[in-house]
């Protein structure tokens, strides 16, 4: 099983890597909506400030459907899928490369990202463990859960409207969790951080578990 | 508000909607009965 | 056009013994029968216990009023989310229309009675907390509980064929009760950490007893019949429309096979 993730993963990337719809769009729109963010909050009044943690996740969380459904575009070819099926990699296993590869992805978006707060809202990354330890578990988390929504959007003709519907309610734990974290991070106490994490971790292990059991479940439709 | 207003608001609307619903769900029911044969329909 | 002529000549036969009593085809049989009248003779009772009959709470005054209708709107719609989700491992297991169709009927119903425990709630918040909206992680849940299940209904309606609409709509129902445990921990947690949060629990946990008590579960229990009542005629609806597409398509393809022979 990890064997055909990660060949799922390394084609995905592959893919990425040719396209690089990812960096080149998807990377530039989220740095768009940190811009954007400081418009609408002006940043001399401290708001900013008290919301980067919060505006981050956010963010993290856009940037994650547009590329959920980057991944399953790449898939939504004549025939694709019918060919995919027809390997004998196991479901789990493809599940497992399309969340991985998703969650590379995802990771250099919140690198760029953490740039892009550094810089524009003057975020301090005082307690830089705590948000590697956060960033971690919740991409692995947004990934799992992304993944699976994403193929239950899969060939639909209204994919693009249902998506955000069925993965942002879901991941809405997430955007808390990894916000209080990040916060607790910030302020300087990460002792009050870690729990959040351990929560993200929490999430993580029960998506991917539903992902690798239930993943075969759609795949396998005529 | 008084409370005795909110109180009525809050059992009129729950009563109208499940009211509603009801009504549609059976509603639905009659106009797909009537497309169906009668021998499909297991419960009768 | 044959069948469509065989069938109008079928019906009027076969409905005057079975459906003499409604003069119409309709989703129900006598056991849906006895549940809607039990039904429709407590809801007097209901009312009267819920406005007549009970003592304003002592500490909630008339407020109290609007639980003996927001209690049964929560416990139906939990119990029909439950229904779901233990419907749709069923589904994962067996594979078959009949759980699909049990899942799909109490997630409709549950979507409906999830709106109404918002609404009551808000209500009952107004009145109680003066805002509507708490960040209370009973309400929070309910309210993504209520967003999950609105997706569950767009997949279905957006699935093209059964086979998709019951795999997918499968995945949705095992997601619910996970889902709903995480946002209600996580949301718990948070608020936890604000001062604010014991006064919400105070107000909540208030002793009822008595005749008011008697109410409370009364009205629940005419609610768990009127789910029960529900639930039959949901799926009954549900099973009418499968067969309905499966003539449309059995149809469609026998117009192309004509126009394929000429």
């Amino acid at each position: 099983m990890l064997r055909d993730a990660m060949l799922v993963a390394g084609k995905d990337l592959r893919v990425e890597a040719r396209t690089r719809v990812g960096l080149g769009q998807v990377a530039p729109f989220a740095v768009l909506v940190l811009v954007l963010f400081g418009f609408a909050l002006d940043p001399d009044r401290g708001i900013l400030e008290a919301a980067t943690p919060g505006l981050f996740w956010i963010t993290v969380l856009f940037a994650s459907v547009l590329g959920v459904q980057r991944a399953y575009a790449v898939e939504s070819g004549a025939g694709v899928r019918d060919a995919l099926r027809l390997t004998s990699l196991s479901p789990g296993g493809m599940f497992l490369g399309k969340a991985l590869a998703l969650a590379v992805q995802l990771l250099a978006v919140e690198l760029v990202l953490g740039v892009g707060v550094i810089v524009l809202y003057g975020a301090d990354p005082a307690g830089w463990i705590l948000l590697v330890g956060t960033a971690l578990p919740a991409t692995a988390g947004i990934a799992a859960a992304g993944s699976l929504s994403g193929v239950l959007a899969v060939g639909l003709r209204v994919r693009e409207t249902l998506l955000p519907l069925l993965l942002l309610p879901v991941l809405a734990p997430v955007l808390l969790a990894a916000t209080r974290a990040f916060e607790a991070a910030l302020d300087g106490s990460p002792a009050d951080g870690w729990p959040w994490a351990g929560l993200l971790a929490l999430f993580a292990v029960v998506y991917v578990g539903c992902g690798i059991g239930l993943y075969g479940t759609v795949l396998e439709e005529s | 508000m008084s409370t005795w207003a909110w109180v009525i608001t809050g059992w009129i609307i729950t009563v109208v909607v499940v009211v509603a619903y009801v009504g549609l769900v059976l509603q639905r029911g009659r106009s797909l009965s009537r497309q169906v044969p009668p021998e499909e329909q297991r419960w009768m | 056009m044959s069948i469509g002529n065989g069938q109008s000549a079928g019906t009027p036969l076969a409905t005057q013994d079975t459906r003499s009593v409604t003069g119409h085809p309709t989703t129900g049989s006598p056991a849906t029968r006895v549940l809607g009248i039990i039904v429709l003779l407590c809801l007097p009772l209901v009312l009267w216990l819920s406005f007549v009959a009970t003592p304003p709470d002592a500490v909630q005054g008339e407020s109290v009023r609007l639980l003996y209708v927001h209690v049964p709107s929560v416990t139906v719609a939990y119990v029909a989310c439950f229904v779901t989700f233990v419907a749709s491992i069923m589904w994962l297991w067996k594979r078959s229309e009949w759980w699909d169709l049990v899942g799909s009927s109490a997630a409709e119903i549950g979507s409906v009675f999830t709106a109404l425990t918002l609404v009551s709630g808000m209500i009952w918040g107004q009145i109680t907390w003066g805002t509507a909206w708490e960040w209370d992680p009973r309400l929070t849940s309910t309210l993504f509980l209520f967003l999950l299940l609105v997706g569950y209904q767009a997949l279905r309606a957006a699935s093209p064929d059964r086979s998709s609409r019951s795999r997918r709509s499968a995945v949705i129902g095992l997601l619910l009760v996970p889902n709903i445990l995480i946002v209600n921990r996580s949301v718990q947690w948070w608020r936890s950490l604000h001062q604010d949060a014991t006064l919400f629990r105070t107000d909540l946990d208030f002793r009822i007893e008595g005749l008011m008590l008697f109410t409370w579960m009364f009205t629940t229990a005419v609610g768990m019949v009127l789910l029960v009542w529900l639930l039959f005629h949901r799926f009954r609806v549900g099973w009418l429309a499968n067969r309905v597409e499966e003539r449309q398509l059995s149809e469609a393809v026998a117009a192309r096979r004509a126009e394929a022979t000429p």
